[in-house]
Order: structure tokens, then C-alpha cells, then sequence
């Protein structure tokens, strides 16, 4: 086991100000892949970046990601990346556009704040999985950890395992389905959206209560587990907000003085 | 922000724990640069005790008789484990300012402490059969190359890399905590306790000593506190769950057995891997990744977890 190098740079990526792109992948049929293992994580994401910027390859496939943080961040535009091992924390955050493929697990807050595209993960995800995100569906088929879709604004997360506490905590629109169980604290304090649960509620959070199951619901699920290989649906149960712990005026103060 | 690892090898046989832990510990550097320490337990030397203990810090002011109060205070050391009793004193000097020594000793562990403490500036950092806790300020790389870990092998051992929010950069707030006065448990911790004044006022009345002001090192008196209660290593860390405040995520080591206890919010980071024969757990599955050079499967602890592990 003591093959492994020792670590010698900044795992955040910070200390490399002026690096610049490493120019390693090979492209072959429209296909470019190159090898992380010996590259810094700055590096990995100029490389990448340089690809889908600046030579238009739209399929880039990343061998040896060895867990690194912060991978496949802030890419806003349509192409496809395939990583070929587990990201670190802050994997696939801020992103725009692409389809994402992990072929293993991702650390804490991967997506986070992800606006469109498509995040598959093979494996399992840290908490914060899905943070404020916007839009787009994240894929996790394995188990999640605390506070999945913290502040979700849109899009879709989908998780093949359980959940831990707090799972959608304060989400605000947008569809969760959690096949597995969930833990303490599901919905707590949210504004809207809707969670599906294939498995054991520990307990319901603040203003999460059961909502009432509707045919747009089984056509939902359906499309969507069918799409991601994780059909056929099982019996899941709907929560939705009770809408009783927040104020609702759609104005803010300053508009309502307008109207009045 | 702290970043806390541990590993416990199941087959009992002595692996390079001193320099898997350097490598784990220095890929989470930016976790804490402040200070780094180990837990490392090695192979008991035929019954034999093993004492770390420190007589001043790195970052002392080196006044003019600085040398010869640490020749005096490390004499003063020696003299008072023989008059306590104590056969076959062997000394290293590790650094300046920092000593192993093993000795032959069949009395009460907290007496012998409790002596050696009432030196100016002496502390104990651990002592027990096989348990030695390192401790200095400087990333893992300079502490682990300074007290020449890398040739240590053993079984399990805990680290931490500190970002001080609670209390003073030195040893003496430095993880982990020995669990005085009890032989070979040993505790890191990333989080804050909010019941640690309650807490330490309660285990200070009944006998136990501070060194530090750092919350954390109630969690290694209070787990010491219920085993010696006639709890196990597990159900002290269950009780702990309840009775301890704040956030945590901690790594609680005795000398065959390693725990880990997530608080009701997982609020701290923990990333678990298990193989037939070794379990990893770090703050970050980078530091798990220097030991292990292949894909793995890992996952986090759910909220009010405890798991423990027995060597």
C-alpha cells in the first residue's frame, strides 16, 4: 500500500495562482481522456476547461480523480464528463449545462447550486448533496448523507439508497425521490416543492405534512426512474409543505405599500 | 474546522500506522495548519509503561535559563518516578522539550501523573502499555519527521489536524486528548461542545485535572469517566450522544478497540471505509485515498451514530 505518493500540493487548489493548463488528454473519435493522478486539482479543471472552452470537444473522460475536491466545477456548457473514480467535496458545483457521470462516490456538497444538466453518481454522496440547486436532475444511487437539498430551488434529486437528517431542509420548489429510508427532520421548514419516500419516515420536520397522490405524480415518478435505470417505481409516499409556518403574501413590504 | 482520521488494522499484526497517519493527516492540511497529533498504539514491550510527557513548547520564549530549568525539571521527572517505584527508566529525548519513557511500575497510574505534573510546566500527555500520543505545533510532515514517526508500527492509531477556535495554539490544546488518568484511551474531535463549563466543573469535582481550555478534552475524561464506571468503550460513546452538547463528530481509541460518534445533526464530517482487514475514517475520503491507491466504496455515518471497531 505505500505506493501512493505523498501529497504535495494544496488540496484546495488555492496555491496555484498562475498555473496554467497542462495540455495532457489524448482525443480520439471526439472523445478526450486524460489521467489525474499525478495532475493538482487546479490543473484537472484547467485541463478540462481548456477541452470544452477552448478545443470544443464535448465528451471528456477523466481517469484517476483519487477523491480530489472541488472537480468539474462552474462548467457552463452543454457536453458530457465522465469521471472514473470518487470526487472529493464540492464535486460538479455551480454547473450549467453538462451531463455528469461519477463512477463512484462524491464528498460533502456536490451540484451545489447547480442551475441545469444532468449529475449521475454510481455510488454514494456526503451530506449537503444538492445544495440550493436550481435546476436539473441529480442522480445518487446509492445512500446520501444529512441535509440532501438544503435550500433547493428547482430541478430534481433522486437517490436509489436512504437519507439522513434533515433531508430537504428549507427546500423551496423542485422534486425529491428518496427510494430508501429517511431520517429525522424530513422537509423541515420548507416552502414548497414536493419529496416522494420509498422507505421508513423517521420523522417529519416542521410544516412537512403528507400530501395527496395525483396521477401527474405516478406519471412524474415514473418518467423519471425510468430514465435513470432505477424503475419500475416502488409504492412511494407524497410530502408536500403545510404552509402554515411562513407568510405567503407573494409581495414583498415595498411592493405591497404600492398596491395598497 | 478541524480534520480528525483513524485507522485500526484487524489482524493484530504491527503495520507502519506512524507513517500512514503522516500521509492521511498532511493530505488535510488545509483543515488546520495550527498543530498535529497522533495516537498511535504499538507493541506492548513485555508489560512494560510507556510515558510521553513535555516540559515546555515549541513556542516558549527561550529565556536565558531556559536549558538548564529543563535539565533540572527533566532530572526532577526521573528522580520522582524511581522514588515512586518505578524499575528500568529508559529516556529518549524526542525533541528539546519532549520525552518517551518506559519503565517497569505496578502502582496507581493517577498518583504517578499527578507527581510528575506538580513539576513546572510538566505534562503528561499519555501514558498507558502501548498508547503514545505525539503532539506539536506545525503541520503533520514536521511533526511526524520531527518525533521520527514514520518507522512507528502498530495496530491502530487516531490524528488531528487543529484549527484553534477555542482555545490557545500549544501542546497543551492540541489533539488528542489522553483520557486521564486512565491508561491507553485516547480521544480527537472535530466540533464544539456548548455543556463544557457544566461538564468540566462536574469531572473537576471528582478529581480530574485540565490542562487546556480546549472543549474536547472533556470528551476524553468523560468517556474514561463511564468506563471506569463499569461502561463499555461503546456504551459510553452511546451516553455521550445525550449528555454532550454542541456538534461533534469524535474518534475515541482504547487499546484494542476504535469508535467513532456522530452528534443528532451530523453536523461534522466523517467518511467511513472497510476493507477484510483495515477501517478508515477520516474527515475527507482524500486522506483515506493516501493509504489506499484503488477505487473504494466509502460512505458517511448517519446522525447519532456509533460504531467501534475491536482490533
Amino acid at each position: 500500500m505505500a505506493t501512493v505518493g505523498r501529497i504535495s500540493y494544496d488540496a484546495r487548489g488555492l496555491a496555484e495562482p498562475h498555473a496554467e493548463a497542462p495540455n495532457v488528454a489524448t482525443v480520439e473519435d471526439g472523445v478526450a481522456t486524460f489521467d489525474a493522478k499525478d495532475l493538482s486539482t487546479r490543473l484537472i479543471n484547467l485541463e478540462l476547461r481548456r477541452l470544452i472552452y477552448e478545443e470544443g470537444v464535448t465528451q471528456v473522460v477523466v481517469q484517476n480523480p483519487q477523491a480530489r475536491h472541488s472537480l468539474g466545477v462552474g462548467i457552463l456548457t452543454r457536453c458530457t464528463i465522465t469521471f472514473e473514480g470518487s470526487l472529493g467535496y464540492f464535486g460538479c458545483g455551480l454547473i450549467d449545462g453538462p451531463e455528469i457521470r461519477v463512477k463512484g462516490r462524491v464528498g460533502w456538497s456536490s451540484c451545489e447550486n447547480m442551475m441545469s444538466g444532468v449529475v449521475v453518481v454510481d455510488s454514494n454522496a456526503g451530506s449537503l448533496t444538492g445544495a440550493a440547486i436550481r435546476g436539473g436532475d441529480l442522480v445518487v444511487k446509492g445512500r446520501v448523507g444529512a441535509r440532501t437539498g438544503i435550500d433547493q430551488k428547482g430541478g430534481t434529486i433522486i437517490v436509489g439508497g436512504s437519507a439522513g437528517s434533515m433531508t430537504a431542509f428549507m427546500m423551496q420548489r423542485g422534486h425529491q425521490i428518496i427510494l430508501g429510508d429517511v431520517g429525522p427532520g424530513l422537509g423541515d421548514s420548507m416552502y414548497d416543492g414536493t419529496i416522494y419516500v420509498g422507505g421508513k419516515v423517521a420523522s417529519l420536520g416542521i410544516d412537512c405534512v403528507p400530501g395527496e397522490w395525483t396521477d401527474a405524480d405516478t406519471e412524474f415518478v415514473e418518467r423519471k426512474l425510468a430514465l435513470y435505470g432505477l424503475g419500475p417505481a416502488p409504492e412511494l409516499q407524497k410530502f408536500v409543505c403545510g404552509k402554515v409556518l411562513y407568510n405567503y403574501d407573494s409581495l414583498e413590504p415595498s411592493e405591497r405599500k404600492l398596491v395598497i | 474546522m478541524c480534520g480528525i482520521a483513524g485507522i485500526i488494522y484487524r489482524d493484530g499484526a504491527p503495520h507502519p500506522i506512524g507513517d500512514e497517519m503522516t500521509r492521511m493527516l498532511q493530505s488535510m492540511k488545509h483543515r488546520g495548519p495550527d498543530s498535529t497529533g497522533y495516537a498511535l498504539y504499538g507493541a506492548p514491550e513485555n508489560g512494560s509503561l510507556v510515558m510521553r510527557y513535555k516540559l515546555a513548547d515549541a513556542n516558549t520564549p527561550r529565556d536565558f535559563e531556559f536549558e538548564e530549568r529543563l535539565r533540572r525539571h527533566r532530572r526532577e521527572v526521573e528522580t520522582r518516578l524511581e522514588r515512586l517505584g518505578a524499575r528500568d527508566l529508559d529516556v529518549e529525548e524526542e525533541t528539546q522539550y519532549a520525552f518517551r519513557v518506559t519503565f517497569e511500575y505496578d502502582g496507581d497510574l493517577k498518583r504517578l501523573a499527578d507527581i510528575v505534573e506538580n513539576i513546572p510546566e510538566a505534562e503528561v500527555l499519555s501514558l498507558g502499555r502501548s498508547l503514545e500520543i505525539v503532539k506539536d505545533l506545525g503541520d503533520a510532515e514536521t511533526v511526524g519527521g520531527q518525533y521520527g514517526l514514520d518507522s512507528f508500527t502498530g495496530t491502530h492509531a487516531i490524528g488531528h489536524v487543529r484549527m484553534a477556535t477555542e482555545s490557545e495554539v500549544d501542546i497543551s490544546g492540541a489533539h488528542p486528548y489522553w483520557a486521564y488518568p486512565f491508561s491507553d484511551v485516547a480521544v480527537v474531535h472535530n466540533g464544539q461542545l456548548t455543556n463544557y463549563f457544566m461538564w468540566r466543573r462536574r469531572l473537576e469535582r471528582s478529581g480530574h485535572r485540565f490542562m487546556s481550555e480546549c472543549d474536547s478534552e472533556i470528551i476524553a475524561v468523560y468517556l474514561a469517566e463511564k468506563m471506569s464506571d463499569g461502561d463499555s468503550l461503546e456504551e459510553a460513546m452511546h451516553r455521550s450522544l445525550d449528555e454532550l452538547d454542541g456538534v461533534f463528530t469524535y474518534i475515541a481509541v482504547t487499546d484494542d478497540a476504535l469508535g467513532v460518534a456522530k452528534d443528532e445533526l451530523a453536523a461534522k464530517p466523517l467518511v467511513l471505509y472497510e476493507s477484510d482487514n483495515l477501517t478508515a475514517v477520516a474527515s475527507e475520503e482524500i486522506a483515506i485515498r493516501q493509504i489506499v491507491d484503488h477505487e473504494i466504496e466509502t460512505y458517511d455515518p448517519y446522525e447519532r451514530e456509533v460504531l467501534v471497531w475491536q482490533r
